[in-house]
């Protein structure tokens, strides 16, 4: 296929495919071949209007035009069309009649709403091509990296403001000088890709459709703190993003961008990635240390930081996927550029995750300070089963529980802290009027006792404890002395917890109890 | 030690050993080299790996039954996880599971007496925006409610099996 041919585009995204979207690809390579069409196909990543997906994508002169979600009978009708011929015109695109298009893709509100700036390639690039990176903007963050003193790059960092996307929301550019300053003749930089939060997904799209990102924001760690080995920890629950990250990996070692001699700059990094094994805790970062290093995941006590003493005893940065994705456009663009994304103290961008029983389930990447309500409802459309929303969880998890009355909250990492919730990681998950919140609350605590690395007693004890104290509510018996019991369970969890899972758990248990105090009380004729 | 034939291929084992054991923190990847290879990990491998990693036996065995996804026994032809998480449950995902467990006639973590089909909860496939979802081997199937969750059973059995 000549290189010149018009480009059509069906993702490579584990969600996209499991909608169909390979069966879709091998049945556009089909048509193409058959009808000898002048059409080259693309795998790109998705673009995260997940209920569009599979969606099919076709260049013109006028832009990408989207279809969605396409079925392999509508495949070969907007095929055979030749629509892309006759596209010259911007007028000429309100006269395609054809079956799911949804015109320019780039003016679907849903996407044209957002701030897309760590996402910016995500859906657009295929996702292991060097050629594609780099005509969007890649490897421009390293190579001004390549030309600043490490102390610079760090507080280019620490001025952007990014804090830690993983969850917790650590100023990155504060752990990174920490490294910096560590002095040590080994030092190194882990990916935290063990994005294990239920509704969340943007590290593993951003790994499956723009990799390079990643890679490349390692690199830059690397360069500010002098480490010259890094590992991404990786859930062993994303096969798809194992594959695309070792292609990548090796790709860009043969294009000179990774390995002995960084764009012949005589600096050196190695990467590999590492899988994990099913293991929620090892998202906690001592305990993704401790696997890395060959052991049980079991949390490490703090002091010492990671900062100090990580990885083999060794300084090391430990940044969640996105947070080091957004480096290079910090580099690239100036961190005033970034820090001018935000409110308060939570500077940038966020991509959000729309999961859960929600209409238009997907990524939304803006800048903090939008509401919840313009999420839930403006981008996300209510509910999947049209009944309206009852609760909203965010964060993962780990998360509180929101009632309507807390729709209005700035997504701002300090405006939820103060209604005892958490933005986490951006995973927002919908629950429509048919949830029992007490089920849920139950839920919390048996994930717990599932997930608990067992080192401390008040996760490890606490959450089995838990679950028995929420049963007997649940189940009528004496539910007001349980309901104080659990309320103490809960504050002696968050109080003498080693880490955020026993320490965190409670949040969503308190907040069922609290907003929605009813699905507590059984009904005596339900008795 | 005892002198029985070990159940597992002695050669293959020292080779994945081999491959990884002078990597940094070998021992996840060794583990996980075995049971790509073996589908399990055997507990007689156990004495093996500490052996060539220096560590006591127990030190393996409590890193293998650490994670959930290692297993010590042979798992059935296909691998199905049921995703156990909230955004899930908000899709139904609590029916699903009941119905899994019923139509194949065992509980979690248990294997159909066919072979066909071992069945696994986890948490969390990244797959939030179609939920519920479920995965059969390396492939992760989105918006699976109970006719999707009976056909996919339906072709990935050798055995033909009633679709209601």
């Amino acid at each position: 296929m000549s290189t010149s041919a018009t480009k059509v585009f069906v993702p490579r995204d584990t969600t996209a495919c499991s909608l169909g979207a390979d069966d879709i690809a091998k049945k556009a390579k089909q048509i193409i071949d058959s009808e000898q069409l002048e059409l080259n196909l693309v795998r790109n990543g998705s673009r995260g209007l997940y209920w569009l997906e599979p969606m099919l994508e076709i260049e013109t002169s006028l832009g990408r035009i989207a279809f969605g979600p396409v079925d392999e009978e509508s495949v070969d009708t907007i095929l055979r069309s030749r629509c892309w011929e006759l596209l010259t015109e911007f007028d000429s695109i309100l006269n395609i009649e054809l079956p799911h298009f949804l015109g320019l893709t780039e003016e679907i509100s849903y996407l044209k709403n957002q701030q897309r700036i760590c996402f910016s390639r995500v859906g657009i690039i295929e996702a292991t091509s060097i050629e594609d990176y780099n005509a969007y903007g890649g490897f421009v963050g390293l190579t001004v990296a390549l030309e600043m003193q490490a102390s610079a790059i760090v507080k280019s960092v620490v001025d952007s403001g990014l804090r830690g996307r993983g969850g917790a929301a650590f100023p990155t550019g504060i752990k990174w000088q920490t490294v910096l300053d560590a002095e040590a003749e080994e030092k190194f930089i882990v990916c935290n890709a063990d994005e294990g939060d239920s509704g969340t997904f943007s590290d593993r799209m951003l790994m499956e459709s723009d990799p390079y990102s990643l890679i490349e924001g390692m690199i830059i760690a690397g360069l500010a703190v002098g480490a010259r080995r890094g590992y991404i920890y990786l859930r062993e629950e994303y096969p798809l993003a194992l594959k695309i990250l070792n292609e990548a990996i090796e790709l860009a070692g043969d294009a000179g961008v990774l390995g002995e001699n960084i764009l012949s700059s005589g600096k050196v990094f190695i990467l590999e990635v590492r899988l994990a094994a099913g293991a929620y805790i090892c998202g906690e970062e001592t305990s993704l240390l401790e696997s890395l290093e060959g052991k049980r995941g079991e949390i490490r006590p703090k002091p010492p930081l990671p900062a100090i003493k990580g990885l083999f005893g060794k300084p090391t940065v430990i940044n969640n996927v996105i947070s080091l994705a957004s480096v290079p456009g910090i580099l690239a663009n100036g961190a005033e550029a970034y820090q001018a994304y935000g409110v308060g103290r939570s500077r940038g961008t966020l991509p959000f995750q729309l999961a859960g029983n929600i209409k238009y389930a997907g990524l939304v990447e803006l800048a903090f300070g939008a509401s919840l309500n313009t999420l839930l409802h403006d981008f996300g459309g209510g509910t999947r089963t049209g009944e309206p929303i009852r609760a909203v969880q965010v964060g993962g998890p780990l998360g509180a529980y929101l009632p309507e009355n807390q729709w209005h909250t700035p997504l701002d990492y300090e405006e939820f802290m103060k209604i005892d919730a958490m933005l986490g990681h951006g995973g927002i998950v919908v629950f429509d009027s048919s949830v029992n919140m007490s089920e849920q609350a139950r839920f919390s605590m048996e994930f717990c006792s599932i997930e608990s690395c067992g080192k401390c007693t008040p996760c490890r004890i606490g959450s089995v404890r838990g679950v028995e104290v929420i049963d007997k509510i649940r189940s009528g018996i004496d539910v007001e002395e349980n309901t104080v019991l659990l309320q103490d369970l809960c504050a002696t969890m968050i109080d003498g917890s080693l880490c955020a899972m026993g320490g965190l758990t409670p949040y969503p248990v308190r907040s069922a109890l609290q907003h929605f105090p009813e699905d507590f009380h059984v009904k005596a004729d339900s008795l | 030690m005892n002198n029985t034939k070990p159940s597992f291929d002695v050669d293959q084992v020292a080779r994945i050993i081999e491959q990884h054991k002078n990597r940094p923190g070998a021992l996840l990847p060794i583990l996980h080299g075995i049971q790509d290879e073996l589908s399990f990990i055997p507990s007689e491998v156990l004495p093996v790996v500490a052996k060539q990693l220096n560590l006591s036996r127990a030190e393996v065995h409590g890193v293998v039954s650490f994670y959930h996804h290692f297993r010590t026994s042979p798992p059935g032809r296909n691998i199905v996880q049921i995703c156990r998480a909230e955004s899930c449950q908000a899709m139904g995902s609590r029916n699903l599971e009941a119905h899994a467990k019923q139509s194949l006639g065992i509980d979690f973590n248990q294997t159909s007496i066919d072979r066909e089909f071992t069945l696994l909860p986890v948490y969390c496939l990244g797959n939030c925006a179609c939920s519920p979802a479920v995965r059969i081997g390396d492939v992760v199937y989105g918006n699976v409610d109970i006719d999707t969750f009976d056909q996919l059973m339906h072709e990935h059995s050798a055995v033909a099996v009633e679709v209601k």
